[in-house]
């Protein structure tokens, strides 16, 4: 038998410590906990926060000396004994923090401090095993686009008033361009060059015989257009979700027109639906005057508190569907603003307006649907629930009119970048950019999310040991290297998962299952092959070699087939298939390590001290 | 124990068993289709767990006389779990209405364990995506068999695959047994796991034509199955073990899953040993076709 490279060992020794070490997270069970953030997302957990925790909470501290607040970047975490202690907190912080703050249910990793040094954190679980909502919405991208030609039309109307040049008619056509047509010859160049410098987003097209000019817009306009609409209705979800209170939410973009939304432990799909689809709007005021009748004003908060009330007239000039993108960014002289574009009827609108309105001021106000969480005790000494949606209205800018305001605008006069992002932020959130529906929802409840843990983890306990059984039998010294090394491809497995923080999902057990079944191939070829060896007059030892040494090429050959497979499995794409596809394609991968590596290094070791092996207890 | 079974001499038998089971496959494919799952369709799905065993006819009743028209009710793995399916439904809401309209008339603590909703557009998404998927598959392997073995090879193991997927398929269909997203991700696994054991024997087989000097194809295609045959079993067997225990304990919504795997591992082996061995005869390969290749195992001596 060939010894060993030194290297060879080498290598097991620090796979297998790595191995060790990430996969170690996953036997600590995460704490129950209480999770505190502010509202207003840009506002991160502070002292304050903690103080206010401290405060509502102090009866369980006296309770419960051992009780702590950690403050985390975005939000404090108070761990709890048991999960039934969780409940009572929420409900004891809800009652006692108002409704600046939200407070959701988590779990926070119980990772020794050491281990999180060294990154090393817990697999994450999927929906379908920890509980929770999946939605997928589509996003009716053509309407954006739609919105932006009406508004750019009512633009070039505009335009054309103001630079005196006279055209028939204008109008969208079949959502798709713009159609112009002119009263006579002559000026048609100078029409087509006005278009080209002042809306270089248009190809324009014409017919030598018509007096007629088509504006389509450009491929990349389109694409533009498209994934402004998008981003923009991600800013909005995640702004929503927040307010949901769930920890670890995910808000993604898939494929060209679709956003996910995964909120675990969320099981009322209604309530989350009700937030997701919910209309946070905007109105744009005129501050009231001195002689507007008290009747038509009223005072609204700032949402600022230092700037305290302001009177605005009641008329709305228009609301949040008119605002299609809102931009921060920094003017001439290099102070922050924020760019606003209006839809064509609303850039009408707030012209006509605001016209003969310079130096006064305009309002943009934040109006927000809110779900109120109150409880009151019955008669009887039991706690009620009550949850009722109000409205709040805040004053979110308020700023002086320059000149007359069309389609584009803008805010200056503010004071910070952060402020300016802020306010863009708002205004942005107020209106989606294009309408969205669900097109796919799943939700487990949280019994059934551990019924599948629970299930996965049996069928895999069961599959182990029947195959290790079989095995053991079947191959005697042989198979306990075989299993040894089936034991070390899962937690290999397990590290690897970790390390890429994959999620797990019950399909996903299920690969991790039928690896440990595939996996024990890799060795039965090679034990197969050194019988043969064997029985061909082969001296036992130099059969070990030469039956790793041949069966290393159909191993190879054979693995590489699935592992083709499952990429193309994980390209199909959506999630439980994508579980099953990833566990599979490591557990071959790690597989083939342990298989042909480990077993090899195993079998050297136990026959190395041998002199004269007469026979080999291969069964 | 040096066995010697004649398998070659078998392939008329089970070229007939093969048609005949890809025919009934076939027919069953066009005539009833496959029972497409919600994921295909399109539709609502709720799961259910009451606290007692559950009536299902009560059930279907109080959703009929809500006006829920064509609701399918059944009981999911135990008698107090059922599963209600509106196939097609275009309603995102269905599920909760659902939900409340049977709580409503019931005092039991009903418990909420699924809802799904997934819209037309993405299930017949998902359909294309699936079916382009197995081609891809199937085309992948096509040409890396090709490359790494010859196109008799390829050829005779796309037909094992084909082979097998239709005859899985056919069994899904014939049984009316819900086919979604997790079954064709078994039937993907299955696709690479039968070509794993068609590799393995005609990676021997060609070992052997190149080696033995032995003109009948036939023959060496029979000793190769001989000596692969208690590798092919036992691996079967191993995976067969944990496919029966997710089966057996995997919950309710893996069930389809482990049961197309289970097949599928079943009639893979079947096909590496009969159908891609019956597949190189037919195609004539002899040694010659191999001799021009230089034998690869030398390069691979130092590794492992």
């Amino acid at each position: 038998m060939k010894p060993l490279r030194i290297w060879r060992y080498i290598l097991i020794l620090f796979v297998l410590t790595l191995g060790a070490i990430y996969s170690l997270p996953n036997l600590y069970s995460p704490d129950s906990a209480v999770q505190i953030s502010y509202l207003n997302s840009s506002q991160s957990a502070d002292e304050e926060l903690k103080e206010r925790i401290e405060n509502a909470l102090e009866e369980d501290f006296k309770n419960n000396p051992d009780l702590e607040i950690e403050l985390n970047k975005d939000y404090a975490l108070v761990r709890l004994p048991t999960s039934d202690k969780q409940l009572q907190v929420k409900e004891t912080l809800s009652i006692n923090m108002g409704n600046d703050v939200v407070i959701a249910l988590n779990l926070a990793s119980t990772t020794p401090e050491w281990l999180r040094n060294l990154n090393a954190e817990p697999m994450k679980l999927g929906l379908d095993l920890r509980g929770g909502v999946h939605f997928l919405l589509e996003v009716d991208t053509k309407t954006a686009i739609k919105n932006r030609l009406d508004g750019t039309l009512q633009d070039i109307k505009r335009r054309l008033r103001d630079e005196k040049i006279k055209y028939r008619s204008a109008f969208v056509e079949k959502d798709k361009s713009i159609s112009l047509s002119l009263p006579k010859d002559g000026i048609k160049s100078e029409l087509t060059n006005f278009i080209k410098d002042s809306y270089p987003q248009f190809l324009i097209s014409s017919k030598e015989s018509e007096e007629t000019l088509s504006l389509v817009l450009s491929e990349d306009s389109i694409k533009q257009i498209q994934s402004d609409a998008i981003d923009q209705n991600l800013t909005t979800l995640r702004n929503r979700v927040n307010e949901l209170g769930v920890s670890e939410p995910i808000v993604q973009r898939q494929g060209k027109t679709r956003i996910v939304v995964q909120l675990p432990g969320v099981q009322d799909t209604s309530e989350a639906k009700k937030i997701l689809g919910k209309t946070a709007t905007l109105e744009f005021h005129l501050e009231a005057e001195f002689d507007t009748p008290r009747t038509r004003k009223t005072s609204y908060p700032h949402r600022n508190k230092s700037k305290g009330y302001s009177e605005l007239q009641d008329t709305v000039i228009i609301s949040g569907d008119s605002v299609a993108t809102a931009q921060a960014s920094f003017d001439e002289n290099g102070l922050p603003q924020v760019n606003i574009t209006l839809d064509g009827q609303g850039g009408a609108r707030m012209h006509r307006t605001t016209r003969d309105k310079i130096g006064k001021r305009l309002a943009v106000l934040f109006v927000e649907q809110r779900l109120k969480t109150s409880y009151k005790t019955d008669s009887e000494g039991n706690l009620n629930v009550i949850e009722e949606t109000f409205e709040t209205k805040e004053i979110i800018s308020l700023a002086t009119i320059r000149a007359a305001l069309g389609t584009q605008f803008r805010i200056t006069g503010l004071d910070s970048p952060s402020e300016s992002s802020e306010l863009a932020l708002l205004l942005r959130a107020g209106a989606l950019a294009a309408p969205m529906k669900f097109v796919e929802e799943r939700t487990v409840g949280p019994s059934l999310g551990q019924d599948n843990i629970n299930a996965g983890v049996l069928s895999m306990q069961l599959g182990m040991a029947l195959v290790i059984a079989f095995i053991l039998f079947w191959y005697r010294t042989f198979g306990i290297a075989a299993s040894i090394a089936l034991g070390t491809n899962i937690v290999l497995l397990v590290a690897i998962m970790s390390i890429l923080s994959a999620t797990l999902t019950l399909p996903g057990i299920a690969g991790i299952v039928l690896t440990v079944g595939m996996a024990v191939d890799a060795n039965v070829l090679i034990f197969s092959r050194i019988k043969e060896e064997l029985k061909a007059g082969t001296n036992p030892l130099q059969a070990i070699d030469a039956g790793y040494d041949k069966a290393f090429l159909t191993i190879f050959d054979a693995n590489f087939t699935t592992l083709l497979v499952s990429v193309v499995l994980y390209s199909l794409g959506t999630g439980p298939i994508k579980g099953f596809a990833i566990t599979l394609s490591i557990g071959i991968l790690t597989s083939m390590f342990t298989a042909i590596i480990g077993t090899r290094a195993l079998i050297y070791l136990i026959y190395r001290n041998k002199k004269d092996v007469e026979r080999l207890s291969i069964g | 124990m040096d066995r010697n079974i004649k398998f070659m001499s078998l392939r008329k038998i089970t070229t007939s068993l093969s048609i005949m089971l890809i025919v009934i496959s076939i027919v069953s494919l066009l005539f009833k289709q496959l029972n497409w799952g919600l994921d295909f369709t399109g539709g609502s799905l709720v799961e259910l767990h009451y606290p007692e065993d559950v009536k299902v006819s009560e059930v279907r009743d109080s959703l009929n006389n809500a006006g829920f028209d064509g609701a399918q009710v059944a009981l999911f793995g135990s008698s107090k779990d059922v599963l209600i399916k509106l196939p097609g439904a275009v309603n995102d809401t269905l599920g909760a209405e659902i939900i409340s309209t049977l709580k409503n008339k019931s005092d039991a603590d009903i418990e909420l364990r699924r809802i799904e909703f997934v819209g037309p557009q993405i299930g017949s998404e998902l359909r294309d995506q699936g079916g382009l998927a197995m081609l891809i598959a199937l085309g992948l392997m096509m040409l890396y068999i090709a490359f790494r073995f010859q196109s008799r090879f390829a050829a005779a193991a796309v037909l094992a695959l084909a082979h097998d997927v239709i005859i899985v398929l056919g069994f899904f269909s014939l049984f009316r047994i819900d086919f979604d997203l997790t079954v064709l991700a078994a039937l993907l696994a299955v696709i690479g796991y039968s070509l794993n054991d068609t590799i393995v024997v005609s990676d021997r087989i060609r070992e052997n034509l190149r080696s033995e000097r032995n003109p009948n194809t036939e023959e060496v295609i029979n000793l190769s199955l001989n000596q692969m045959l208690s590798r092919t079993i036992i691996t079967s067997l191993t995976t067969l073990l944990v496919l029966s225990s997710l089966f057996l304990l995997g919950g309710e919504l893996i069930k389809n899953f482990s049961m197309a795997l289970i097949l599928g591992v079943i009639v893979g082996t079947y096909s590496s040993i009969f159908v891609a061995s019956t597949g190189l005869l037919m195609m004539g390969l002899n040694s010659e076709h191999l001799m021009v290749e230089t034998p690869e195992n030398q390069d691979f001596e130092e590794l492992p």
